[in-house]
């Protein structure tokens, strides 16, 4: 089987030719998806407790303090340990809260979440599908997961968990405006939907660099607007501690909180990693036009990494914001979402327009 | 026209002031040596209280065995919730003069709140704060301290 840390095309054409023919085609698809579930599945888990685990040492070092070091050298188990905890928890429903929805709800923020995580390329090969309306495929699915949020907050029964709930709608609602039209700036100057060519696109020079100004920009709102629509600091309304207890989730406990919790990472690792592809070149190693020892030196450097890389780079700043500035009022949100966003944006698109007629970019 | 280069404005101003915030932020993140998480059991024999820290109230002896109480129980009085007793005795001065003295400070830690007042209010600077923060014991009545040591007495010259 041939391994090739930078390319995964081999890898994988291997294991489907190698299925193809000891098995029916049923068979060998039903086992392909069987395994490219169970490795989302692994990968998330994991990484979702890397996240965590992450954010409360980034969180500590912004506030000069060490964050968890008990649990394993530098705290490194802390987050396991804190997960088994969680699943070892009594789960507890609310007498009256609506049964049915109740238990849904985590599934649909979750089921979201994966389904968006689908479309990202890891690396060449390593994407598991991709097709021509990737981007808007993306913005659709990442907006089902306010549904869950939603009927979480209403089928709990409990005025923190409606109003958090009903915050995170009106907040996802607005920014969703934001991020898309953000992104659609990038499918302008892209000329395209579609991952791969989004990220082919970008082999000479990344977007942010060759669209320049209006790339900037829409980077800057894409952040904004990305970190809105995770429900994180400063724009947790939804789940604001001090006003609302936990805001949508307060009753939930256990393993569908920590599904929550779970949703709450891979949707802050999608937003880095659409990011990451649209505007930093996805797992594009940094090219200079003409400098060919230095663009060898870069190649060198697989593309896995340089995808997580720049996905880490993002989320570090997703979690700089977080540390760094106070939680908005509501009205703040809107208003920054609808007199400043949302006008930049539309003015933003229409100049990635004219740069691309004029062909004034690189 | 002008609300528009007003709007103009506050954009850039508003990130300018995120910008701020921002670096403050990435001050403290990227000079980890300035973090001031202690940890603690492991740096038990190096850790050093800071100056102001209020551990518990004690009254310095000095190497004679000898103190600046002089018995008035101001301290007493000011204590807020009653942590402070002050018994005095009468003494005979070689001088034949009938003088009071400091018998017993009684201290109850257990019962102090570290507000710092009975130290404000002694007018001969008699106790002050110590640095000692591990308190734990497993005897309630342990926390009941005298703190003048035996056999202490006034020190010279303290003006009463
Ligand atoms: S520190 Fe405050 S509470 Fe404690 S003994 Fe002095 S006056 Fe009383
Ligand atoms: S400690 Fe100070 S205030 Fe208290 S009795 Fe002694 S001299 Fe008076």
């Amino acid at each position: 089987m041939a391994f090739n840390i930078y390319d995964f095309t081999t890898l994988t054409h291997s294991i489907h030719v190698g299925l193809a023919e000891s098995f029916s085609p049923v068979v060998a698809t039903t086992i392909e998806w069987i395994i490219v579930g169970v490795t989302y599945l692994l990968f998330v888990a994991l990484f979702g407790l890397f996240l965590v685990y992450a954010e409360r040492k980034v969180c500590a070092a912004f506030q000069q303090r060490l964050g968890p070091m008990r649990v394993g050298p530098w705290g490194l188990l802390q987050t396991i340990a804190d997960f088994i905890k969680l699943l070892m928890k009594e789960l507890i429903m609310p007498r009256k809260a609506d049964w049915f929805l109740y238990n849904i709800a985590p599934f649909i923020v979750i089921i979201a979440s994966f389904m968006a995580i689908a479309i990202l390329p890891f690396a060449p090969g390593l994407q598991s599908f991709d097709f021509d309306i990737g981007i808007f495929y993306l913005t659709a699915v990442s907006s089902v997961g306010v549904i869950g949020i939603l009927i979480a907050g209403w089928s709990s029964n409990n005025k923190y968990s409606l109003i958090g709930a009903m915050r995170s709608g009106a907040q996802i609602l607005s920014y969703e405006l934001s991020v898309s039209l953000s992104l659609l700036t990038m499918v302008v100057f892209a000329g395209s939907m579609q991952f791969s060519t989004i990220v082919e696109g970008q082999r000479d020079a990344w977007y942010i660099f060759s669209g320049h100004i209006p790339a900037m920009i829409a980077f800057i709102i894409f952040l904004i607007a990305g970190t809105a629509e995770t429900n994180r600091g400063p724009f947790d309304l939804a789940e604001a501690e001090s006003e609302l207890v936990a805001g949508f989730h307060t009753e939930y406990s256990g393993v569908k909180f920590a599904m929550f919790f779970l949703a709450e990472y891979i949707n802050l690792f999608i937003i880095s990693a659409v990011a990451a592809t649209v505007f930093l070149g996805g797992w594009m190693p940094l090219h200079f036009g003409n400098l060919e020892s230095f663009n060898h030196v870069m190649d060198f450097i697989p593309p896995v990494v340089w995808f997580f890389g720049k996905v880490l780079f993002v989320i570090f700043i997703i979690m700089w914001f977080k540390w760094t500035f106070p939680r908005l009022r509501v009205d703040q949100i809107l208003t920054l979402e609808w007199k400043y966003l949302l006008p930049i944006n539309l003015v933003n698109i229409l100049l990635m327009a004219l740069v691309v007629l004029t062909k004034f970019h690189f | 026209m002008k609300s528009f280069i007003e709007y103009i404005v506050s954009v850039f101003k508003g990130l300018w002031t995120l910008l701020v915030g921002m670096k403050v932020t990435a001050k403290y993140f990227f000079t980890p040596w300035n973090h001031v998480t202690q940890q603690y059991p492991e740096n038990r024999d190096t850790l050093v209280m800071f100056e102001r820290f209020r551990g518990e109230v004690i009254m310095p002896h000095t190497e004679n065995n000898e103190h600046l109480c002089t018995g008035c129980g101001i301290c007493e009085i000011n204590c807020p919730n009653g942590s402070i007793e002050i018994i005095s005795k009468s003494i005979l001065t070689p001088e034949g003069k009938k003088k009071r003295i400091i018998d017993q400070h009684i201290y109850h830690l257990g019962m102090c709140t570290l507000c710092n007042l009975c130290v404000k209010a002694c007018p001969t600077g008699a106790i002050v704060m110590g640095q000692k923060f591990e308190h734990a014991v497993w005897d309630r009545a342990l926390l009941t301290k005298v703190l003048n040591q035996p056999g202490s007495k006034i020190a010279e010259g303290v003006k009463e």
